[in-house]
Parts: structure tokens; C-alpha cells; sequence
């Protein structure tokens, strides 16, 4: 085949696979004029939203940070018999439909659920509340969170560790002084698509924790509920969200492009992922 | 030694504080061995400044020993702008800041280019002369470890061939491996005793040698280029015994001096010599050296 033809060829799919990515996206923003969209941004249904959302993405992103972050570090740091399978049963919530994610909680922690029981003594109701969200966001995040510290960790050259600890640094402090600080870059990053992915949970959401607007109703599903009542409303909160998903992704490019400032060596495990 | 790998059996001990004991279960971590570790790459931490790298131990004697090692204008800066030999000060530094009873440096010379070296490795034995601190160098480079040790242990596969000076490990090689590390040549051949308490070694690559040693079976003859000699004709007028004729293959200058391969042997003359014989590949030459410098180690069948 003609070099220009194969060239011209290649030009053409990137053209077609572009233009069916990004039509979408700019329709959001053309089919209605800034001036309504901001108008409805400021109605009780995207406020309410808007709340619901940051208050229970910030707590979800807290916990996978407080648990992941050891959790990947132990992880990627010791060898030990079932790794693997550990390593891919966090990994399950990425390509478990999020419906699916839903109903699982629900059996789990419902009120009819496996620990429904449990929590009722305790006085814990969790299904359709607050914490339900949090809960759901949690499950589909936070593999998206694991897998990049993991690698973060990976990428740091074990001799640093080696290094800390032949300077008296116990396990602990060289955790908190060599770990941390040269994984830091890739931490952030999956920190931010983590929290990107948060942002947009719908199917677990409305499985396990219902769309009670103030409540329970993220972003994503006021949309979906305002979507037939007032399209305008949903290309509002729509377009916001186009911005901050865009907003984090360029974050995660900058910071990822700043992170290779570390010496590293070949991993010391395959990569997970 | 530093506790960051664990052997399967041994002891490990300095003086009579045991770090590490196979068969009572000791094992010290490594954060409380006394030790100053020096790695291949120096290991600094990229994140933080040299002064943060060379306080890291604690102890409050970095700026001192910033001072002691003349570095002490580099102290805000990062580890990725520094030369070779400016990184192996600062982990020298680093490693000495926690006053360690042991310094272990890991092929301290081998991440710097050729033009350095020797530089730095003058400064390197000036350095551990000063310490006076008991100190473990592993390298593959013998003439690093004549330069900087005092004592020389060759290892092959986990055993320990020999211990002991350079001189010693030069003139009595235990270990045909020893004799090559050393930059002897070795001669495989077979050796049987003969008259007047000489042995005489067939050699494989043909020709006949005598040696001074005791010797029987398979062996190979150790000896080092600047005991052999090149003339243009044998004589039997002198007292070396052996004399080995050969073509000469090639001509290697090094300073001063010409290293010439003759056959399986490698001699090293002068270079004003090595003019005056015209010496070139090709040529006919005799080579030759003494049964006293003919040294026996056993080889394996």
C-alpha cells in the first residue's frame, strides 16, 4: 500500500473516533445558551445535588486514601503466598457492572442483608441514606485508587528503603519518609481518578442508596431524574461536570509529568495492572 | 552484614555483640546494626536536599561532616545535579553520621566513569586511612581492591578462596581463579616430579616447563608478565630454565611498558625494549622465565 494512502487512512480513523468522542461533549455545551445553563445551576435540584455529592465524594475519598494507602503499600512491598489473588479480588469492582455493585451492597449491608442484622442492633441503618452513597462510591473508586498506589509504590527504587533502614529508619519511618514522599506523585494521581470516578457513580448509587433529592441524590442522578422534567436543568449540571472531570484529568497529566524525578529500578513484582 | 538479606545459616558478629546467629535465632534488623552502608549507586534520596541526605541518620553532626568532607557548599543541593564523585562523598557522609562501629561500601568506584576513578579513588583510601574504622569493600576490580584494602578475600560461587595481602594473593595464588584475577598467566598442563626436587609440567599448549613447586597431576603453572622475559634466540647461557618459543601475536602498550602475547603467554617489557627487539606480530621471539617464578595450583580434572 502507498505510504500516503496508509498515512491518510490512519488520519481518517483518528478523525472519525475524535469527532464521535468530542460531539457529544460539545453538544452539551451548544444546545443551550451559558445564560440558562448558569441560571439553572442555581436551582434547589443542582444545589441540593451539588452538596450531596462533594459531602459524600470528600468522605469516600478519605477512606479509600486511609485504607488504600497501606493497603497498597503492603502489597506492593512483600511477597507472600495469595498475592495475586488479593491483588485481583480489589481489582473486581472495575469490571463488575455498577449495577451489579449495587445489588451486592444491598444483600451485604442492607437492611434484609448479611449484615442487615448486625447493623440494625447497632442502631445502623445504611440502605437509601447517606451513608449508602458513601458506601457505593467507596466500592467503585477504590480500586482505581489501589492499583496506581500500588504501581506508585512499585516505581520506587527498593534501595531507598534499604538505604532508610541501614540509617536506623524502622519499617514505620521509612514508610512515612521514603515511601510516601517518592510514591507522592503517583498517590495524587490515583487519588484524582479515584475521585474522578466517584464523581460519576450512578448504577450503585441508585441501587443501594435510592435518589432522595438533599439526601442521597448525586450529581449524576439528578441528572438522570431532571433529564425528562427539565432537560435544561440536566444539560446544566451536565456541562459543570464535563468541566470538572476535565479539570482533574489535565491535573493528573501535569502531575504525572512531574512524578519521574525518582531513580527507578525494575519492579520488584510484576505490575499489577 | 547489614541485616537487609538473611542467610540461612552462620554467625554474624562484631566483637562480642552477636547481630546475627542461624542457630539460636538472632537476627538483628538492620535500623539496629552499627554498620554505615555505602551503596553501588549511593542510594541518596532524591527528595531531599544533600544536607537532608546526610542528616537523615540523626545525630546532629551533619554540617560537620559536610565540613569533613568538603561538600559543605553543596548542602541545598539535589542529589540529580551532582557529579559521581560529589554523590559518593555525600553517601560517604550519610553513612558515617550515625558514628557506625563498621563501614560497608559496595563497589564504591563502579558508577563512575573511567576518568574519575582513579581520582576518587585516591581520596577513597585517603578517607578510610583517616576513619581508622573497620571497613568491608566489595568490588570486582582487583586493582581497586589493592589500592584501597588492607586484607583482600577472594569469593567464587559463596566460597572463600583466600584471605590475605596482595601481595600474597600475587605470588601464592590457592586457586587457578585467584591467578587469573590477579592478572597471572596460567598454564593447564600435566606435572610429575623430576630430578633435583624440580617438577616438570607438560604443558597442554604444548612445550615443557620446570618448576620449583611440588606438583603432581593436573596443574596450572602461575606466572606473572613482568617475570617473563623475550629475547630473539634461546640461550642456554643463563639460569631461567624454561624458554618457550612462539611467534608474537600482539603488542599492547600500557605507560611505559608493552604487554606481547606469545602463544598462551603474556609478557610485559619496557617499551624501550620492546623498540630495540623490534618486536611486531608476526615476529619469532623466545619466551622465557625462571623455575622459581613457576608457581603450581592444582586444577580441577
Amino acid at each position: 500500500m502507498r505510504r500516503f494512502a496508509f498515512t491518510a487512512l490512519l488520519a481518517l480513523a483518528l478523525t472519525v473516533t475524535a469527532a464521535f468522542l468530542l460531539l457529544p461533549v460539545l453538544a452539551i455545551f451548544l444546545e443551550v445558551s451559558p445564560g440558562r445553563l448558569l441560571d439553572q445551576l442555581g436551582s434547589e435540584v443542582a444545589l441540593d445535588a451539588a452538596r450531596v455529592t462533594l459531602k459524600t465524594n470528600a468522605i469516600a475519598l478519605g477512606l479509600i486514601v486511609l485504607f488504600g494507602t497501606p493497603s497498597a503499600y503492603l502489597l506492593a512491598t512483600r511477597r507472600f503466598r495469595g498475592r495475586a489473588l488479593v491483588v485481583t479480588l480489589l481489582e473486581l469492582p472495575l469490571v463488575l457492572p455498577p449495577a451489579v455493585a449495587g445489588i451486592g451492597l444491598l444483600v451485604a449491608f442492607g437492611r434484609q442483608g448479611l449484615l442487615g442484622g448486625t447493623l440494625d442492633a447497632a442502631g445502623v441503618s445504611v440502605g437509601f441514606t447517606q451513608l449508602a452513597v458513601v458506601c457505593a462510591v467507596t466500592f467503585v473508586a477504590s480500586p482505581f485508587y489501589v492499583r496506581t498506589a500500588i504501581a506508585a509504590f512499585e516505581s520506587v527504587d527498593e534501595t531507598m528503603f534499604d538505604a532508610a533502614r541501614t540509617l536506623g529508619a524502622g519499617p514505620a519511618r521509612t514508610f512515612v519518609r521514603v515511601a510516601l514522599p517518592l510514591a507522592g506523585g503517583g498517590l495524587s494521581a490515583g487519588a484524582a481518578m479515584a475521585f474522578a470516578r466517584g464523581l460519576g457513580e450512578f448504577g450503585a448509587t441508585i441501587m443501594f442508596a435510592g435518589s432522595l433529592q438533599g439526601v442521597t441524590q448525586t450529581v449524576s442522578l439528578a441528572i438522570y431524574q431532571e433529564f425528562d422534567v427539565n432537560l435544561d436543568a440536566a444539560l446544566a449540571i451536565s456541562a459543570l461536570l464535563v468541566l470538572v472531570s476535565g479539570a482533574i484529568l489535565l491535573s493528573v497529566k501535569v502531575v504525572s509529568a512531574r512524578a519521574p524525578s525518582v531513580w527507578t529500578s525494575p519492579p520488584r513484582f510484576a505490575r499489577s495492572g | 552484614m547489614a541485616g537487609l538479606a538473611r542467610p540461612d545459616a552462620g554467625r554474624i558478629r562484631l566483637g562480642d555483640d552477636v547481630w546475627f546467629d542461624a542457630s539460636r535465632g538472632v537476627n538483628r534488623p538492620p535500623e539496629e546494626r552499627p554498620v554505615g552502608y555505602v551503596f553501588q549507586d549511593y542510594a541518596l534520596f532524591p527528595h531531599l536536599r544533600v544536607r537532608a541526605n546526610v542528616a537523615f541518620g540523626g545525630n546532629g553532626r551533619a554540617d560537620d561532616l559536610l565540613e569533613r568532607f568538603a561538600i559543605a557548599h553543596l548542602a541545598r543541593a539535589r542529589p540529580r545535579d551532582l557529579s559521581g564523585g560529589e554523590r559518593q562523598r555525600v553517601g560517604l557522609a550519610r553513612a558515617l553520621a550515625r558514628d557506625p562501629d563498621v563501614l560497608l561500601l559496595d563497589e564504591p568506584l563502579s558508577a563512575l566513569d573511567a576518568h574519575t576513578r582513579s581520582s576518587v579513588r585516591l581520596e577513597l583510601r585517603e578517607v578510610l586511612r583517616e576513619l581508622a574504622l573497620p571497613a568491608l569493600l566489595v568490588t570486582h576490580d582487583f586493582e581497586d581492591a589493592v589500592v584501597l584494602a588492607d586484607r583482600i578475600g577472594v569469593l567464587l560461587d559463596g566460597r572463600l578462596l583466600q584471605l590475605g595481602s596482595a601481595a600474597e594473593l600475587v605470588d601464592s595464588p590457592a586457586d587457578p581463579f585467584v591467578a587469573s584475577l590477579t592478572g597471572g598467566n596460567l598454564l593447564p598442563g600435566h606435572a610429575r616430579p623430576v630430578a633435583n626436587g624440580l617438577t616438570a609440567v607438560v604443558l597442554e599448549a604444548g612445550g615443557t616447563v620446570l618448576s620449583t613447586e611440588a606438583g603432581s597431576g593436573r596443574v596450572g603453572v602461575v606466572v606473572q608478565p613482568w617475570e617473563v622475559t623475550i629475547a630473539r634466540t634461546a640461550t642456554s647461557d643463563e639460569s631461567a630454565l624454561n624458554h618457550l618459543p612462539g611467534v608474537v601475536a600482539s603488542l599492547f602498550p600500557v605507560g611505559n611498558r608493552v604487554r606481547v602475547r606469545v602463544g598462551p603467554l603474556t609478557a610485559e617489557v619496557t617499551a624501550a625494549s620492546a623498540d630495540r627487539l623490534e618486536l611486531a606480530p608476526g615476529e619469532p621471539v623466545v619466551a622465557s622465565f625462571k623455575a622459581t617464578a613457576a608457581r603450581l595450583v592444582p586444577l580441577r580434572d
